[in-house]
């Protein structure tokens, strides 16, 4: 068993943080790279990114959105509980260089996965402007770790209960037109990161995204997770997760992300009403 | 000498019995029930007992077959089955999934004339009656010698390699990437046709004489090759598989509805997709499926689909009847449980609605031209032939390739021009020093048997390595 060493609760109970016991992960990981997490048994292989790790404690860090069954269910595990099988370290790490000044957009639970990426372009030397969005205030997560490792930080959210009311294209936009750019990284929801990707192509910055569709294996057997980009089928779990966000198929992606709604819900409602 | 043949003769193969088509088509419970002992007794009076037996020469690993069909004669199963132990450490396994007809029964002397004696079905009985009854001898190890070996891949190479290697008193833990050990054998081979309970009973006998399993390791993530060394093994055993799937490369292919057959088998059998609910993994189903390809695994996902609910279940393929790769028990099951073959024809494209779901498949009528390399006649288009076969699932089992994830970040391994580890055929010797490999991972997708005697081959090679030196 992976043991549950810290939990916390964030966005109102919506995003679950947990610190795992992982020595062999921690040890290897890097910005960038997931893992593939079961819980029990009767469990789904999920995969999530790790928002951060300590190879001394032998831990990874793992923030996720409660979404459906299986987080559902991740997020009953107590403190001392724990998972049944963790895989990884997957996927490629970000490539991490000095290109003068990055720019990092987040949105939602993105943000977590997209914190050791902007932690690792300051330490290579980058001058770093984060813009990070929610819906609303109250479920934000990482401001402050997100300043600590940023230049620069600007706040969105859509119902501008907090910083910038509006989206975090618009302030991107600013953004690019007063500085230099060597680098956007986007993550979060699909369809910001398809909008990103297209102010930044009117730009001519390069741009990097992290894609997140479902996987199963994530060592390159099952081709479940194959996006197109550039033209070319890609495996996701081997091949990425990040890709040049100007050559994704992102239509493609929400689509392929649909593919089990209906049995999700099934699954999802089963359980609440066993939990209740 | 020549009527003998003749006289036994008149005893016919003993049917297997199995469940009934209709009934079975719709469960994942085993097809053949087996022999029980009356039936594999007169089977095994069937046998000649030949001197020079040519069923022998079809085995990959040289069952000594006369030998325990005679003990399987005499009633005595336990001895039987350490028969077979001597030669073949998955019986169980290799009763049900070996293709017979091109090995041992393929040779078997009395197919000359009638049917060949079921050797398939009797070594499936005298496994099936072992782990029952519990009534066997286990082997005893040799003294330790204090070397350790890591094995990567829990499938039939690596379970092969691993079982030789701790009777010769090594040390062995055995690396795998899934949740689960087995290889194809638990994520690929669907449970009606071997169930998992063998597997992990085999994997079980194994643990108990010492072998170290270590599950959801990755090699060349969690754990590299020179880590391993490092970590202070001795001698490392690659046994990875193919794993990597080919796709058809046509229009349409990312639809929702389109699986590589490792995905469809996977969500089904290792993630018991089936089940669902009551697992989490849920699965697309299908009405009116369509399977690309012909070969076991095409088979497996063609009666899967059937299993799950599916209205048809259809196997397109390029070739003819004639050609077609998979066992003739699968076929001939397949067929009995109602999939229809659509010989001849070619994908072109697949169809989809604006949900970006699968609604249909245009395909093209195929005809048969010259012999190719393969000595198999090439199938070449008749144009102007296009026609639609409507489907709302489409598994894509063509074949698979080297997945690259283990030797790309494995220094000083020398890959073929696709991507598989090149291996001395005698022995399972890589480029690299203290390195073997076997199994699929150096044929290609091949069978049970064969990455069972290459990781036999190689286990030989590692004691010799162990004791004497490279
Ligand atoms: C490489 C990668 C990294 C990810 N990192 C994070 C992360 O750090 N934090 C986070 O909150 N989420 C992350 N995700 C998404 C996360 O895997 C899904 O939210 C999760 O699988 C949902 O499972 P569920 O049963 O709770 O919900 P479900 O009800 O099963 O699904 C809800 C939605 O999640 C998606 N989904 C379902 N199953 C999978 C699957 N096996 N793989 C991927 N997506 C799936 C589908 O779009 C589905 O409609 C990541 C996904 C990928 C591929
Ligand atoms: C659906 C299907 C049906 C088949 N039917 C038959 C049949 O009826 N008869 C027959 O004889 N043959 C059949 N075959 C073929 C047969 O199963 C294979 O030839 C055989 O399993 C190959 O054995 P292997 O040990 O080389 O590899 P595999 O069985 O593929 O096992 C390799 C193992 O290594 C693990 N692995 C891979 N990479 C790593 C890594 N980096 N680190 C750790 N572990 C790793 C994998 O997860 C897997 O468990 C079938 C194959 C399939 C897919
Ligand atoms: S191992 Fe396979 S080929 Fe050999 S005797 Fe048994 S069934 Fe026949
Ligand atoms: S060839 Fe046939 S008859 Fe002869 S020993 Fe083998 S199984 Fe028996
Ligand atoms: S998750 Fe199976 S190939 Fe990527």
């Amino acid at each position: 068993m992976f043991k549950i060493v810290r939990r916390e609760e964030m966005s109102g109970g919506t995003v679950v943080l947990n610190e795992i016991e992982a020595p062999l992960i921690a040890r290897k990981a890097k910005p960038g790279q997931f893992v593939i997490i079961k819980a029990n048994e009767t469990g789904e292989r999920v995969p999530l990114t790790m928002a951060d790790t300590d190879p001394v404690k032998g831990t990874i860090t793992l923030i996720y959105m409660v979404v459906g069954k299986s987080t559902a269910l991740f997020k009953t595990l107590k403190v001392g509980e724990g998972y049944q099988d963790i895989i990884g370290p997957l996927g490629k790490p970000t490539h991490l260089e000095n290109v003068g000044t990055a720019v990092c957009v987040g949105g939602g639970t993105g943000i977590a996965v997209l914190h050791p990426i902007t932690r690792g372009l300051k330490q290579a030397g980058n001058k770093v402007i984060s813009i990070i969005g929610a819906r609303s205030k109250n479920i934000l997560i990482l401001e402050d770790q997100m300043r600590a490792v940023s230049d620069e930080l600007h706040v969105c959210t859509d119902d501008g209960s907090y910083g910038h009311h509006g989206f975090v294209t618009e302030v991107l936009k600013t953004v690019l037109d007063k500085n230099k750019v060597g680098l956007v990284v986007g993550i979060g929801p699909v369809p910001m990161m398809k909008f990103v990707s297209k102010i930044t192509k009117d730009y001519g910055v390069k741009t990097l995204v992290s894609l997140n569709p479902i996987m199963i294996d994530g060592t390159g057997m099952c081709g479940g997770c194959r996006v197109t980009v550039g033209g070319k089928t890609q495996f996701a779990c081997v091949d990425g997760p990040e890709f040049d966000g100007h050559l994704v198929d992102f239509d493609e992606l929400t689509l392929r992300l649909q593919a089990y709604c209906e049995d999700e819900k099934e699954c999802y409602n089963n359980f609440c009403t066993l939990k209740a | 000498m020549a009527e003998k043949p003749e006289k036994k003769e008149k005893t016919p193969r003993q049917p297997m019995p199995e469940q009934e088509p209709k009934a079975r088509a719709r469960n994942f419970e085993e097809v053949p029930y087996g022999y029980g002992p009356e039936a594999a007794v007169k089977e095994a009076e069937r046998c000649l007992q030949c001197k020079n037996p040519a069923c022998v020469d079809g085995c990959p690993v040289a069952v000594d077959i006369p030998g325990f069909i005679n003990l399987i004669k005499q009633g005595e199963f336990a001895r039987s089955i350490s028969k077979i132990w001597e030669k073949n450490s998955l019986p169980a396994v290799c009763g049900r999934v070996c293709p017979q007809e091109m090995q041992c029964e393929g040779r078997c002397i009395i197919g000359k004339k009638g049917e060949p004696v079921a050797i398939g079905n009797l070594e499936r009985f005298a496994a099936d009656f072992a782990r029952k009854s519990g009534e066997c001898e286990l082997p005893t190890l040799a003294q330790p010698t204090g070397k350790r070996v890591a094995v990567v891949g829990s499938g039939p190479a690596g379970l092969t390699v691993a079982g030789d290697l701790i009777l010769k008193g090594h040390q062995v833990t055995i690396y795998e990437a899934f949740h689960k050990p087995g290889g194809v054998l638990v994520y690929g081979i669907p449970e009606f046709r071997l169930p998992k309970e063998i597997v992990f009973s085999e994997v079980a006998a194994l643990e108990n004489m010492g072998v170290k399993l270590e599950l959801n390791q990755v090699i060349g993530r969690t754990i590299t090759v020179e880590e391993l060394f490092a970590e202070g093994f001795d001698a490392v055993f690659l046994g990875v598989g193919a794993g990597l799937p080919r796709f058809l490369n046509v229009p349409g292919e990312n639809l929702i509805g389109i699986y590589s057959a490792n995905e469809y088998l996977t969500r089904s059998n290792l993630m018991k997709a089936y089940r669902f609910p009551e697992y989490d993994t849920p699965i697309i189903k299908g009405r009116k499926v369509i399977t690309l390809g012909a070969g076991n695994v095409a088979m497996d996902a063609a009666r899967t689909a059937l299993r799950l609910g599916a209205e048809s279940s259809s196997i397109v393929y390029r070739r003819s009847r004639e050609e077609v790769p998979a066992r003739a028990a699968e076929v001939h099951h397949a067929e009995e449980e109602g999939v229809q073959f659509h010989f001849l024809t070619a994908p072109v494209k697949f169809l989809g609605n604006e949900k970006g779901r699968l609604t249909g498949m245009v395909g093209l009528k195929m005809a048969l031209g010259e012999p190719d390399d393969s000595g198999r006649r090439r199938p070449v288009e008749i144009k102007g032939s296009e026609f639609e076969m409507e489907c709302d699932l489409a598994i894509i089992a063509v074949g698979a390739n080297a997945n690259p994830l283990l030797t790309r970040s494995t220094e000083g391994l020398q890959l073929n021009k696709w991507g598989y580890i090149v291996a001395d055929e005698a022995t399972g010797k890589t480029s690299r020093k203290a390195v073997w490999a076997g199994g699929d991972i150096v044929t290609g997708s091949a069978t049970v048997i064969l990455a069972m005697g290459a990781g036999r081959k190689a286990a030989d090679s590692i004691h010799d390595y162990l004791v004497r030196g490279w």
